[in-house]
């Protein structure tokens, strides 16, 4: 491509070189003013959370540009003792991991059912539960807290968990079955020569082999769940609030409270930021291979 | 759903070395239908309770009324297309639904396209993708701050209310006023002063009332020379601290109101117009002989206070900006990949037959984009179709009505605070049926690639 592209550059007149340069500048400028505008927001909720809640009342954020003796640690030592919202940070990671773990072992089993095993309607079953894909969660709400209330875990942990894990579902075996149905099967067949059973086969094979869908579809929950609000805000114990639901009841005093929910929101925000950092290729794996939820 | 799988960007997996792989010799012989559906069942039990039964127990329950005991047939239904509230959220939602994923995608096109011609366009979209793994409930907190109505403190309103004074200077005075007892009557808010003035002799001008904030850096005002054949005069504070003073003369240490227009006008026409210097002074041309002198209300007009954002009329295209905020980078990385797939050589073929970039954009990269951006377009739609959080965080308690959605509707039908569940699950199983297309496209498109 660079050698044709410098064939026709060539080729071009000097206006039309002038203006393919004036052109690039202004592409650079438009996506450094674009990239500015969208980090706008979250800087100035950073900015705010380093700053005193009357400073915050009297002026805006970027007032610390002119004035860098504004930038306090205060919110973040008030929220470290706010025992509600401290609280909240383990209890949303109570839910979260339980539910990430859930998914994975539930949806690699199913996974590996619909890839590799014989059974009657096989490609039946697996229809049916992709096409519970785009179910909205909305269908669930009141029928599942009827039924949680019932089971005695109606605002209780393992009734988020539970459902978060069973609406993650049809995604997570969506993937894994489409990834293990990959997996070379003189490999399988090769360890079944040498005796193992499928529960064998399945832990020692096809879950290491899994390991970058497995890896995507996690971090792709562990966000979804950590992230979550609605579903918490019915099926989480209310005395026990995670994270998502604790900023929310403060939400209501947005002025008063703002010390305690721009360093909250930001330190709720840490978590997710650093898995998406930390894993942005699996992510983005895990968007791009579905996530519409 | 799989999105990508139709867009071309592959799903992660191992390289495909099973070409001969036929559905016969794929399943393993001799597994036990025991085994199959033991791996089965963890999945297929939580699936069945907590998605396939509550969708047979919506249906069933929209039919009954608030109590769940008297069978109301379709009147659940019926409510929500009439009753008032559920219908701003039926309006909302179709708003949302056009306008947010088709933006979103727009952006996401540019961003993606743009990207490849810079260096640094992996940090680019980073920045913009990254809202993507924050919550709503966060992101909500962002553009409360964002869209604070006082323009001292959110920065919409800071760069909206910068935009307008530039284009539309503020008022010098806001609030400044003549005495009670001045040579100056008011209308409109406006100032004129009661006699007609004549060339050669100064003119009194005194106001009060000025914030001092605007009296920064204010110097002390002169009485005007009498200039032969010019109307002068000096605009200023008649107002000398620590009291004392003459009212209506210019007293030792009283300022000048620099800036403020000063308009001639005969038989309500204006014949002259000057603005006074920093002195307070000003000087109009002898056509001003024999009229009324007025400073226009342009003068003391209260500052502008930018938009309310929040307010009932804008609430929704507000949070409409905090969701594309959010998720214009899924658009951006679906697309980009997409891009990577479209074959460079179409570009440049396109390119030597001297089309124009636009051109290239318009009639090679889009076209050949078109599944992608089809399925990043139903994708975000499904999306929509649920908002909730960033409503729920964002609407302000007053405009929450105006902001009403469907599944923020539902929410508070179900569990807030005018609980009918009949209606709850009413809503519930409406939005189920919005998405059963997309659920048929999604199985068509397996079955027709499990036939390849």
């Amino acid at each position: 491509m660079t050698t044709l592209d410098t064939a026709v550059r060539a080729r071009q007149s000097l206006p039309a070189r002038i203006a393919a340069r004036l052109g690039g500048g202004a592409v650079r400028f438009f996506l450094v003013a674009v990239g500015l505008f969208w980090l706008t927001p979250t800087v100035g909720l950073l900015l705010s959370s380093l700053r005193d809640k009357r400073d915050i009342a009297a002026s805006g954020w970027w007032q610390v540009f002119s004035h860098p003796a504004q930038l306090t640690t205060d919110s973040y030592s008030k929220l470290f003792h706010n025992d509600t919202v401290m609280q909240s940070l383990g209890t949303t990671a109570l839910i979260t991991v339980p539910a990430t773990v859930l998914v994975i072992l539930v949806g690699a089993l199913a996974g590996y059912a619909f890839a590799w095993l014989d059974f009657p309607g096989r490609d039946w079953w697996f229809m049916a539960v992709v096409g519970l894909l785009v179910v909205p969660v909305q269908v669930a709400l009141i029928p599942v807290a009827k039924l949680f209330n019932t089971l005695g875990i109606f605002e209780s942990t393992p009734g988020v968990v539970l459902f978060h894990t069973a609406f993650g579902l049809p995604f997570a075996v969506f993937l894994l079955r489409n990834f293990f149905a990959e997996i070379p099967r003189e490999l399988l067949e090769a360890a079944r020569l040498d005796g193992a059973g499928e529960l064998r086969l399945f832990l020692r094979v096809v879950l290491p082999l899994g390991g970058p869908a497995i890896a995507s579809l996690g971090i792709f929950q562990f966000l979804w769940v950590w992230n979550d609000m609605l579903i918490a805000l019915i099926f989480a114990d209310s005395g026990h609030p995670p994270v998502t639901v604790a900023l929310q009841q403060q939400v209501r005093q947005f002025g008063d409270n703002i010390d305690i929910l721009a360093s909250g929101a930001f330190l709720s925000m840490a978590v997710p930021l650093a898995v998406f950092f930390a894993f942005q290729r699996q992510f983005v794996s895990g968007v791009m291979a579905g996530a519409v939820k | 759903m799989s999105t990508a799988t139709a867009g071309g960007a592959a799903a992660p997996g191992p390289p495909r070395p099973t070409a001969n792989r036929t559905k016969k010799a794929r399943s393993m012989q001799g597994t036990r239908l025991w085994v199959a559906a033991l791996f089965l069942l963890p999945a297929l039990a939580l699936l069945g309770a907590l998605v396939v039964y509550p969708i047979g127990y919506s249906v069933w329950r929209s039919l009954f009324d608030a109590s769940g005991n008297g069978f109301v047939g379709v009147d659940n239904y019926h409510e929500v297309f009439t009753d008032d509230r559920i219908r701003t959220a039926l309006k909302n939602n179709v708003i949302w639904v056009v306008v947010a994923p088709s933006v979103a995608t727009a952006l996401g096109l540019v961003f993606a396209v743009l990207t490849e011609r810079v260096r640094w366009g992996t940090a680019f979209k980073l920045v913009v993708f990254m809202p993507m793994a924050i919550s709503m409930l966060a992101s909500g907190i962002i553009f409360r701050l964002v869209y604070e109505q006082n323009p001292d403190r959110g920065v919409a309103n800071a760069v909206w209310v910068g935009i307008h004074d530039t284009f539309s200077p503020p008022a010098p005075f806001p609030g400044a006023h003549p005495r009670g007892d001045a040579p100056l009557t008011e209308s409109h808010g406006a100032f004129t002063t009661r006699a007609v003035v004549k060339a050669g002799s100064a003119t009194a001008l005194p106001l009060v009332g000025a914030k001092p904030a605007d009296m920064k850096g204010a110097k002390d005002a002169i009485p005007a020379r009498d200039v032969a054949g010019k109307v002068t005069g000096t605009v200023w504070r008649d107002f000398t601290r620590g009291g004392g003073g003459t009212p209506g003369k210019i007293d030792q240490g009283e300022e000048a109101l620099e800036g403020v227009t000063v308009e001639a006008v005969k038989d309500g026409r204006t014949v002259a117009s000057a603005t006074s210097a920093a002195d307070g002074t000003f000087t109009l041309p002898g056509t001003a002989d024999g009229a009324q002198l007025r400073l226009p209300a342009s003068n003391f007009a209260a500052p502008y206070n930018g938009v309310d954002w929040l307010g009932p009329s804008l609430v929704t295209p507000a949070i409409i900006g905090a969701y594309i905020w959010m998720w214009a980078g899924f658009a951006m990385v679906l697309i980009a990949a997409g891009l990577a797939s479209v074959p460079r050589e179409l570009l440049e073929a396109a390119r030597v037959d001297g089309a124009n970039e636009w051109q290239v954009f318009r009639r090679v990269t889009v076209p050949l984009l078109a599944p992608v951006l089809a399925v990043v377009l139903i994708t975000l739609m499904i999306n929509v179709l649920k908002i909730f959080d960033l409503v729920y965080i964002i609407a302000p308690g007053a405009s929450l009505d105006k902001a009403n959605v469907l599944a923020l509707q539902l929410y508070q039908s179900s569990f807030g605070t005018d609980v009918n569940q009949g209606v709850g699950s009413a809503i519930a199983v409406f939005l189920l049926v919005l998405v059963l297309p997309v659920m048929y496209v999604n199985l068509r498109r397996i079955r027709r690639e499990r036939r390849r």
